[in-house]
């Protein structure tokens, strides 16, 4: 079910300069607000431009921002993770003193500071996003290095004569993946929720560009008059994330053999 | 357990400094100094005031000289002054908001807590019913919803459509002139919708946290001995196997006292609750960076004590922590 509304996602995404009944940034001064009707399916915005059209677009925003700052993440994360279960000692000390610290910091409050400093850009986002929640995915990996560094296999490849650069990245590293691959799901999922929370506050992705955080926030100012501002862009937000944390869950079932039916 | 505690206890004080050295790391992402932000945005202050600033956040001096003299100021609770017109220290904006964010995020919590410790229960006593697929349901929409839509609907059905309730701040103005108990209604009513949303996303985490402690505490042999010795479900459920189901609710318990205190910026914001996420939401909107990092250390500060407290609540409530 998750990997299924996933797949359509993706492809309505890729897909939205071709499917999008209208220019996402035309502006109609005539269509201003207009409720959902059969040239415009999911109505207007206050500058008259289509909703339908916006969303989108804004689906590809989304899910470019989610999956960049869960790649920038999970790349942090499994390197600290590797370095730290392999080597140990102070190493490891060190590192995890300072994921505890960065685990200190309130996620969205830390964003928003960081963006206070730097302008907004769909960029900074991404890194911004990236850079505060790759700490859940090092404890992971480091938990997963403790157990495999143990293995037999690893003091057969020790034995052989391979360095530690290698023994880490081709013995112990896509060992170490299946839990990353579920807590990367779950944390597009996640990201796609910040996102759309930033934008909805007027600092995440900058209107003309279209997000679906940044149509709500027009949901917002119109509450009063025009429901489907409100109602489509959000809906979207709920099945994209509804669809990512189950396609985590299945895969977690699936490479979990204890949960096997 | 005083050597747990102590050992505890020692583990703050590295975790604090590295708190205060990223929070100043922050402060230095800026391009150019926070001063000349702070001038280019109200060309009236002259250079002297720019003097008197530069010289306040030592900006003239090397960076671990900053860094001390900040941390020395932090350690008196001294977060410097507002960059706002008003100019008031930080310190004292946030002891006016503190109390309206704690208030509002204790009764969430207790909404919150109240509600799901039955329906993770339940949910986990009637496996598989419909109760608990039906719960399932929720949990899934409740963590999925983002909060600002959840909020969104609800004013557009209660507040626009229905006119039942007001859809923003705590007081409807003139709100003096009535007797108390007007009063008092009148701050239930504009508290009913933030509430809501406030306890729903995370009544959601806690009930599916609880029924799967349930689940674990049911199959153990304790609890086959209580049946065993004839005591009613009841005894069994309510008192043998709760307790040890709630156990990891503590450390749930923990990681809300940030929340409790630096409240959130989407509710805040879009129910204009005057509280600390809107303290620090304005801030961020007009670079007030005083308060940005006022709240963003103490904030951090609390997380910690936080999950300190939860730790020895937990060691208190299960005896096989302490010996680690």
């Amino acid at each position: 079910m998750g990997i299924s509304v996933v797949s359509i996602l993706l492809l309505l995404a890729l897909l939205a300069p071709i499917i999008s009944p209208y220019n996402p940034t035309e502006i109609h001064a005539v269509h201003v607000l207009s409720p959902p009707n059969w040239s415009h399916w999911c109505g207007t915005d206050e500058l008259g431009r289509d909703v339908l059209s916006r969303m989108l677009y804004g689906a590809r925003i989304s899910l470019m921002v989610g999956f960049v700052a869960i790649g920038i993440a999970v790349t942090i994360g499994s390197l600290v993770g590797l370095a730290s279960g392999y080597y140990g000692g102070w190493v490891d000390t060190l590192l995890m003193r300072f994921v505890d610290v960065m685990l200190c910091f309130p996620t969205f409050f830390l964003i928003l500071a960081v963006i206070a400093f730097l302008s907004p850009s769909i960029w900074i986002i991404m890194a911004v996003i990236g850079l505060t929640g790759w700490m859940g995915v090092a404890r992971l990996v480091r938990a997963e290095v403790l157990v495999i560094r143990e293995m037999d296999y690893i003091l057969a490849a020790r034995c052989i004569g391979c360095s530690d650069l290698r023994i880490i990245l081709r013995h112990i590293l896509p060992n170490a993946l299946s839990p990353v691959l579920v807590a990367a799901t779950l944390g597009v999922a996640g990201a796609i929720l910040t996102e759309s929370a930033l934008s909805f506050l007027g600092i995440g992705v900058q209107p003309p560009t279209p997000s679906w955080g940044n149509i709500l926030t027009s949901g917002k100012d119109y509450i009063e008059f025009a429901w489907w501002l409100s109602l489509f862009p959000g809906l979207a937000i709920l099945v994209t994330v509804l669809a990512y944390n189950l396609l985590g869950e299945g895969i977690r079932d699936a490479l979990d053999p204890r949960t096997m039916k | 357990m005083t050597t747990y505690l102590l050992k505890r206890i020692a583990m703050l004080v590295p975790l604090m400094l590295g708190i205060t050295l990223i929070t100043f790391t922050v402060i230095h992402l800026a391009p150019g100094e926070p001063v000349d932000m702070q001038m280019a945005m109200n060309p009236k202050v002259g250079k002297e005031a720019r003097e008197r600033l530069t010289k306040f956040y030592g900006l003239d001096k090397p960076l671990h000289e900053q860094y001390f003299t900040w941390l020395g100021r932090l350690a008196r609770l001294d977060l410097g002054r507002s960059f706002s017109s008003d100019n008031r220290p930080v310190l004292d904006k946030i002891k006016e908001r503190l109390p309206i964010t704690l208030s509002l995020n204790l009764v969430a919590l207790i909404i919150e807590f109240g509600l799901a410790i039955p329906i993770g229960v339940l949910a986990a006593l009637k496996r598989n019913s419909h109760f608990d697929k039906g719960t399932t349901v929720f949990v899934y929409l409740g963590i999925a919803m983002p909060n600002f839509w959840l909020a969104l609907l609800l004013m557009y059905l209660f507040g626009v459509k229905l006119s039942w309730l007001p859809i923003s701040n705590l007081h409807t103005l003139g709100y003096e002139s009535y007797s108390w108990v007007a009063q008092v209604w009148d701050l239930v009513k504009h508290l009913i919708l933030p509430l809501i949303v406030a306890s729903f996303g995370s009544l959601a985490g806690v009930s599916r946290y609880m029924r799967s402690g349930m689940l674990g505490v049911i199959g153990q042999d304790y609890i086959v001995t209580a049946r065993a010795k004839g005591l009613s479900e009841r005894v069994v459920i309510w008192k043998h196997a709760l307790r040890n189901a709630l156990l990891p609710l503590v450390t749930l318990l923990g990681f809300s006292v940030p929340g409790l205190i630096g409240g959130s910026v989407i509710i805040e914001t879009i129910f204009s609750i005057p509280g600390m996420g809107q303290l620090f939401y304005q801030g961020v909107m007009s670079r007030d960076y005083p308060v940005v990092m006022g709240i963003l250390v103490i904030g951090a500060f609390l997380t910690l004590l936080g999950n300190l407290l939860a730790d020895i609540g937990y060691a208190f409530a299960d005896p096989r922590v302490r010996l680690r």
